[in-house]
């Protein structure tokens, strides 16, 4: 098959970071970026598709600055056979501005498969894939935990609260894998060397209008926590009258 | 005066929760903008008009029913063809979602649908005459974005349990409408729907959460976190990654970045020293206590309340004293 996965650079989450002087986004240096949780089980399932279905060709996606192709040069080490890095000064916010361009890549090579992350890390949006699918026309399931493919069509689950639910969908169709599906693999030396040797395309993003921006960016008011009511099981009385008379929650 | 729209999720004929809070959300939002009113969108299997009531008690004017006997559960291609046709035509100045897996999954296809700009997964909002301003928790939860979304219809969805259901009474007015597009049409089909384990109470719907992590040391000692929520009645079970990743819970019962974004009432940590990606997942809690014996770990910085000690210990002495505040009057 041929599978298409769009991945997106994040700061890493372990990362510690600082609001930039502009209130808008945060302080990039210093910071490690990464391919974004998600996104690397979308590799991961890519990959292994093909490994079991015969040959095909898995191609990585990114949107974004510089740094994007550190990113794509990553997935390439881990399996994937090419990479497509759309250059952007930076990552709008707007999720449709992104799937504007990334519709625009996908719409044409005649992928069987195109799959993302169920969110990144950053944003936290969840959006770009699904409006990908709508703005190409192609179903779309997101959120798949478990996924099988044949002849033509596919089965999914995928967890809502409670409760799993189980969707079928015909080819060519975009995808968004949740975490847990298929652990992602670790890039292997012989890896490592043979993605020096892979090409990545390299073209300009083909944004769609921005309607959604960040006014201002701030670290989470600090809580005022960090009360100790005190030490072993002998404080318990006391930390449930506060939680019945201060916190008025029991 | 704006008038809101506001998606009514349902599952087996009935409202969740999360579609009150979409409902109140959407009615706060028309009332503080002088008196609009607030329009619902209710899809479902023929009887699914049974929830107008319920809808107009938390504050919808107009119900729109869309009754169809293929739509009795979710059919993704459909209900966005149909809430992008609804939306699209009324002169709404915003339609709200809930940010569960249903509406997480519906809202993007609507903004695409429609071209129209969405703030996803938000815990306040506000119309201003420009603009929807929205908060949005970004990078898993360690910086909160305020969000200017411009353009009508603005659409957003709401993190479930982060504006609270609350009756404002209406009558309702209800229309009847077909499906935008035919059911027979849909190329992604729901072909099942199983309960996952025992009719326990979801992570998103409980309004208080006991969660363990690692200090329990062992899998079978779980059953003094199950013990735990058991006594508060209206909890539910989470666990860390590092749990879910041994095996000793299900995936779907972790919280944080990689898992359930929660925002409960109260959240009980235990066992669980803090890590960045569990934080992520409920620093949104109201109220949170922490009980690790550990004093310097970072759970206990963010808890509003901590017990430092043995868990072994403290944990059924307070399954006990809970149990017992409940039944007093």
């Amino acid at each position: 098959m041929k599978i298409a996965v769009c991945i997106k650079r994040v700061p890493d989450t372990e990362s510690r970071f600082a609001i930039a002087p502009d209130q808008r986004s945060i302080n990039t240096g210093g910071l490690k970026f990464d391919i974004s949780d998600f996104d690397g089980y979308a590799i991961e399932v890519a990959l292994r598709l093909n490994e079991q279905q015969g040959p095909g060709e898995v191609v990585a996606v990114s949107l974004g600055p510089e740094g994007t192709q550190e990113m794509l040069r990553k997935a390439l080490s881990m399996g994937v056979d090419r990479g497509v890095h759309l250059q952007a000064e930076s990552i709008p916010f707007d999720g449709l501005a992104i799937a504007h361009a990334l519709a625009a890549e996908l719409k044409d090579p005649g992928y069987d498969l195109i799959l993302f992350g169920r969110n990144a890390t950053d944003s936290g949006n969840a959006c770009v894939g699904p409006m990908t699918a709508e703005l190409l026309g192609l179903p779309c399931v997101t959120a798949v935990s478990q996924l099988e493919i044949a002849a033509g069509k596919g089965t999914a689950h995928r967890e809502l609260e409670g409760m799993t639910e189980t969707v079928s969908f015909p080819l060519p169709a975009l995808l968004s894998i949740d975490e847990g599906i298929a652990r992602p693999r670790l890039p292997s030396l012989k890896g490592i060397m043979a993605a020096k040797k892979k090409p990545i395309e390299v073209r300009p993003a083909l944004l769609g209008p921005v309607h959604l921006t960040v006014e201002r960016l701030e670290l989470p008011p600090e809580r005022t926590g960090g009360r100790i009511v005190g030490e072993g099981a002998d404080a318990v009385p006391e930390l449930v009258r506060l939680l019945r008379q201060e916190a008025k929650v029991l | 005066m704006a008038t809101l729209f506001a998606f009514a999720e349902t599952r087996g004929g009935a409202l969740r929760k999360v579609a009150l809070e979409t409902v109140t959300a959407a009615r706060r939002a028309a009332d503080a903008s002088g008196g609009g009113e607030v329009h619902a969108l209710l899809i479902g299997a023929p009887g699914i008009e049974s929830c107008c009531e319920q809808l107009g008690r938390y504050g919808a004017d107009r119900v729109t029913v869309v009754a169809h006997p293929a739509l009795e559960r979710y059919n993704p291609e459909v209900f966005a063809a149909t809430a992008a046709v609804r939306l699209g035509s009324q002169g709404y100045r915003a339609g709200l979602f809930p940010a569960s897996a249903q509406g997480r999954d519906l809202a993007p296809r609507v903004a695409a649908a429609l071209k129209v700009g969405l703030a996803a997964d938000v815990t306040e909002f506000a119309l201003e005459a420009e603009a929807l301003i929205a908060r949005h928790p970004t990078y898993i939860g360690k910086a909160l974005a305020t969000l200017r979304l411009t353009g009508t219809p603005a659409l957003l969805s709401l993190r479930p349990g982060a504006i609270a259901a609350a009756e404002a009474a209406r009558s309702p007015a209800v229309e009847q409408a077909a499906p935008a597009l035919d059911p027979a049409a849909a190329r992604v089909l729901v072909t099942g729907l199983a309960e996952r384990g025992a009719a326990k109470l979801d992570l998103g719907e409980a309004p208080v959460i006991v969660s363990g992590g690692r200090g329990l040391k062992a899998a079978e000692n779980f059953k003094l976190i199950e013990e735990l929520a058991a006594a508060f009645g209206n909890a539910a079970v989470g666990a860390t990654r590092a749990v879910t990743d041994d095996g000793w819970r299900d995936p779907t019962d972790q919280i944080g970045q990689t898992g359930r974004l929660v925002s409960p009432t109260l959240y009980v940590a235990v066992g669980i020293s803090g890590a960045i990606q569990h934080l992520a997942g409920m620093r949104t809690s109201k109220v949170i206590v922490a009980i690790n014996k550990d004093k310097d770990a970072p759970i206990m910085k963010l808890a509003d309340y901590a017990i430092v000690g043995d868990l072994f210990e403290i944990v059924p002495r307070l399954s006990e004293e809970v149990r017992k505040a409940r039944a007093e009057p």
